[in-house]
């Protein structure tokens, strides 16, 4: 596994994210109340770009008519055929163990932190007064 | 053949309302059927003349509906293909005239009639109970009036009537089957409140017959998404007369789509397939399977479930020849299951011996 450090925290505005190319992979980092996700940018039904997807609550409903929202902005809705995915694994809603979207470990760390090493930049200078986003490939 | 072998689908016919019912009427309808000559409510789906409607050796001599005589009747589907028990789903019009109040009498009356001079005079046949759909609230009560007497083991209803049927008005309904251990039985027939296609009228009675099957696809779809399993999760159905081999293509578009449109019913929490197999139930008159063993195979393979699976001639609807009303190719194994132990768990008021 290789960390990568890819962005700035800054660079991925809350509720959006921002596409990656990392070891031949499109990878979409998404931020999500104040934390990052990182997935391939591919559906596992037809590979529709998941930066492209809706992040939606989790829905769940004890009987019709009663809709409980958890978990909002933590599911991501496939903008091709609306199929739902857990936004922290990858899982799909309607079944988990078969149907997933690659999910990578996710890290925010300090400029001051990552200038100590082992890690190395990218493609930009790191500063020691901004948080990175790292991917783990 | 089977020791036990429950035939879940077969048709006393009533011969008229003036006639037939007319004691069971409560004294202000029967001054109504005589007085105004209200008469002969069969549905349009079930002509008694039409082929489909009786087989030719099911048929009374004097010309009478076919259905209409117990003797024969108990010929047919006892001694000649070879039931022990038999389940009457009366389809009559009761169920499609428009005035609620004369909808309610005449089920009643048909439920008195059926008590009385079959279920009486035959302690192997059982029924369903006739509701008058169109208004929940006296549908609850006739279910009500039938739930102490467990020769009444389904509710009876047609399957293309006023609404889908999975809408809220109906769950009343779907309360009190599930109280009384009653399974919806959903029949083939129209009340005609509609075209009996979703595109509009056809102009032959056999592409009405065949768009049933649109029909019972709409109701199972729509009990499904308006998530009536998940109120009454004790509720099974009986599709009657559906045809069974559209299931597969049926279900499996079902479990698709579902992936992608269920945070519009967030309440079904499960493949729509998965739902079907635990509480839809089908008679095997007709199956509508190819002749061939490898079809056959295939089609129960990719329905998945055997319990599914229920015997039924439709006696005297003509929908086969010969004696014996289990369509070729089924496995030893599914053929028990569907005689015996499917009607046993499916109609749980059904007691062989009661």
């Amino acid at each position: 596994m290789t960390r990568h450090i890819v962005a700035r925290t800054s660079e991925i505005p809350a509720g959006g994210n921002k596409v990656f190319g990392l070891e031949g992979r499109d990878i979409v980092v998404f931020h999500v109340n104040g934390e990052f996700f990182a997935l391939l940018n591919r559906c596992p039904h037809e590979g529709a770009p998941l930066e492209k997807a809706a992040c939606v609550a989790r829905l769940t409903s004890p009987e019709p008519g009663i809709y409980q929202r958890d978990r909002v902005g933590e599911m991501l809705r496939c903008p091709w055929h609306g199929w739902e995915f857990d936004i922290r694994n990858g899982q799909s809603w309607f079944d988990p163990t078969r149907f997933r979207i690659r999910s990578y470990p996710v890290a925010v760390e300090s400029g001051a932190e990552l200038q100590k090493g082992p890690y190395v930049a990218e493609t930009f200078p790191v500063h020691i007064e901004d948080n990175y986003v790292i991917v783990e490939v | 053949m089977a020791a036990t072998r429950i035939d879940c689908d077969i048709h006393p016919a009533v011969g008229g309302t003036r006639t037939t019912l007319l004691p069971y009427l409560s004294d202000h309808w029967k001054e109504q059927v005589v007085s105004r000559a209200i008469d002969g409510l069969d549905l349009n789906s079930y002509p008694p003349s039409m082929p489909l409607s009786g087989r030719a050796d099911w048929r009374p001599a004097d010309g009478r509906k076919p259905g209409s005589d117990l003797a024969m009747v108990q010929r047919g589907a006892f001694d000649q293909l070879g039931a022990s028990h038999a389940i009457c789903n009366v389809v009559y019009g009761a169920q499609a005239v428009f005035d609620p109040y004369m909808a309610a009498d005449f089920c009643k009356a048909i439920n008195d009639w059926i008590a009385a001079e079959w279920l009486a005079r035959d302690t192997r046949l059982r029924a369903s109970i006739v509701v008058p759909i169109q208004a929940p609230d006296l549908a609850v009560e006739e279910i009500e009036r039938r739930a102490g007497d467990n020769r009444f083991v389904s509710v009876l209803v047609p399957s293309q009537n006023e609404t889908l049927l999975g809408r809220r008005h109906y769950w009343p309904i779907y309360q009190a089957a599930e109280k009384y251990r009653l399974p919806i039985a959903i029949h083939a027939g129209s009340a005609y409140r509609g075209a009996p296609s979703s595109i509009g009228w056809p102009s032959y009675r056999y592409e009405y017959y065949l768009a049933e099957a649109q029909a019972f696809q709409a109701q199972t779809l729509s009990l499904i998404y308006e998530g009536v399993f998940g109120k009454y999760p004790g509720l099974t159905v009986v599709l009657m007369e559906s045809g069974v081999s559209w299931l597969p293509a049926f279900m499996w578009r079902a479990n698709k789509t579902w992936r992608g449109v269920r945070v519009e019913v967030p309440w079904v929490e499960r493949e729509p397939a998965a739902i079907i197999r635990d509480h839809f139930r089908v008679t095997m008159q007709p199956f509508d399977a190819p002749m061939d063993a490898t079809s056959v195979a295939d089609i129960i393979d990719q329905i998945g479930s055997d319990k599914m699976f229920l015997f039924a001639s439709d006696y005297p609807h003509w929908q086969f020849d010969g004696d014996d009303p289990v369509p070729p190719h089924l496995p030893d194994s599914l053929v028990r299951r569907m005689c015996e132990d499917n009607p046993l768990e499916t109609f749980p008021r059904l007691k062989l011996d009661a």
